[in-house]
């Protein structure tokens, strides 16, 4: 596994800088959120990739297995994944309450609509 | 082995990433997302972290799509209109691209079992659920036990966005039907 | 929905065997992949897609959004009541090694009941949040309506 070397973290800032890319470029905010979930799950990848231990296995104790991957980076992520949906349901309702207030979820078209 | 399938899987995430954010339609980059969710499952997998896999599919590939698919629906939001043009920000993001990578050079290589992340504590916590709490999942143990209170904390979130989702988006109750017998 | 009838018989079939899945879930999470988690979410899509085949209404019927509110605050209230009863029997906050005689036992006895606790929040939580986007579209679309009309699922 170390014959990776350090492609996972090179793939994690590609992922990363393809989201911001979206999240900045982007003026329709349904597509901004997308690019904001893209940007997360690079993140939890890179945590994920900080804590694999070559030949070892699945954190669960079991006989036979004396090398276990990092258990706590899946704690963290685990943690990180269920806020993600958390922060993704609201920005959504968000979005669903703009539209009702100015007719559009794109940026531009708002903020020619704001009083 | 374990290195190809790893390669070929982060690879064709790359790929479905640049789909993303190239496709004009919002259905379309929908369900793209879908699939993302279930490849990065996959990835989680060959990394050894299978609780994580496991509520990946589950959250990224059913929820947040259902989410996404239920606001495109309410907003009849079809199609994405470019205004912006895309020099600047690409020019940014290749800048924070190329410092990341090269900030990226001094951490340890991927599998490195003696990588300060993996020696601190994390052998005293395999060790005490062995011993002290004997469950097999470690990550239920650190989760549940030494690791509660930050538990509590995200329980709390997720119980403060269904709220905050009630009051942004109402709870359809039978309010109209009291306003017409008054 | 209503109208497929693929559809209608092969949710019948599958919507038990999912939440009995999510059952299997919560509570060998410390055995196996699992856990609170993860079942919450897969017991909150069998509800979810109960609703998008059979319609909001009929979903209500079943499940109704008062439950589904009081539900989502009693999950928290399991997981701080355990963390305030181990401070009543002497021990920290969240300490499980006071809640039985055993420190061994009441460290299973405390990870059981937080993941019953987190399992309930996350269940209720996402039924909760489609039956507010679902319920949002369906007063958008039918506004002088309530309480009437089926097939308001969720059909893009």
């Amino acid at each position: 596994m170390t014959a990776i070397g350090l492609y996972n973290y090179w793939i994690v800032f590609f992922l990363m800088m393809a989201g911001l890319y979206v999240v900045i470029v982007s003026t329709n905010l349904i597509k901004k959120i997308i690019g904001l979930n893209i940007f997360q799950t690079s993140v939890f990848i890179l945590y994920l990739s900080i804590g694999k231990v070559a030949g070892g296995t699945a954190p669960i104790l079991a006989d036979g297995f004396s090398v276990y991957s990092n258990p706590l980076p899946h704690v963290l992520i685990l943690t990180a994944i269920v806020v993600g949906v958390a922060t993704t349901a609201l920005g959504l309702a968000l979005i669903v309450r703009i539209h009702a207030a100015y007719g559009s979820v794109d940026e531009e078209i708002i903020y020619r609509n704001e009083p | 082995m374990e290195a190809i399938v790893d390669l070929a899987l982060l690879t064709l995430l790359a790929v479905l990433a640049v789909g993303i954010v190239r496709l004009r339609s919002l259905f379309g980059a929908a369900m793209l997302f879908g699939i993302y969710s279930l490849l990065c499952a996959a990835i989680f997998v060959v990394l050894d972290a299978v609780d994580v896999a496991f509520t990946e599919a589950a959250v990224g590939a059913g929820i947040s799509t259902i989410l996404i698919l239920g606001t495109l629906s309410i907003t009849g939001a079809k199609l994405e209109v470019r205004h912006a043009r895309p020099l600047v920000p690409l020019l940014i993001t290749t800048v924070i691209g190329a410092a990341l990578i090269y900030a990226s050079i001094d951490m340890p290589l991927v599998g490195d079992p003696a990588a300060p992340a993996n020696l601190h504590i994390v052998p005293a916590y395999i060790e005490g659920t062995a011993t002290d709490i004997r469950i097999p999942n470690v990550v239920t143990a650190v989760l549940a036990s030494y690791r509660g209170y930050d538990t509590l904390g995200e329980v709390t979130v997720i119980f403060t966005a269904g709220i905050g989702v009630l009051v942004l988006l109402g709870h359809s109750r039978r309010k109209r039907k009291s306003a017409r017998e008054s | 929905m209503e109208h497929h009838i693929v559809l209608r018989v092969v949710a019948k079939m599958l919507i038990p065997i999912i939440l009995l899945f999510a059952l299997y879930v919560q509570f060998h999470g410390e055995y196996g992949p699992g856990g609170g988690f993860q079942a919450g979410v897969i017991f909150g899509s069998g509800f979810i897609l109960y609703a998008l085949i059979f319609g909001l209404q009929t979903t209500k019927r079943v499940l109704p959004a008062k439950v589904v509110h009081i539900m989502t605050g009693l999950g928290v209230l399991i997981f701080a009541g355990v963390g305030v009863f181990g401070m009543l029997r002497g021990g920290n906050f969240l300490e499980y090694g006071v809640l039985s005689a055993d420190p061994v036992a009441g460290q299973h006895l405390g990870i059981i009941l937080i993941e019953l606790g987190v399992g309930i929040t996350v269940t209720f939580v996402m039924v909760s949040l489609f039956y507010s986007f679902a319920g949002y579209r369906q007063q958008k679309l039918q506004p002088s309506v309530t309480g009437q009309g089926d097939a308001g699922g969720n059909a893009p």
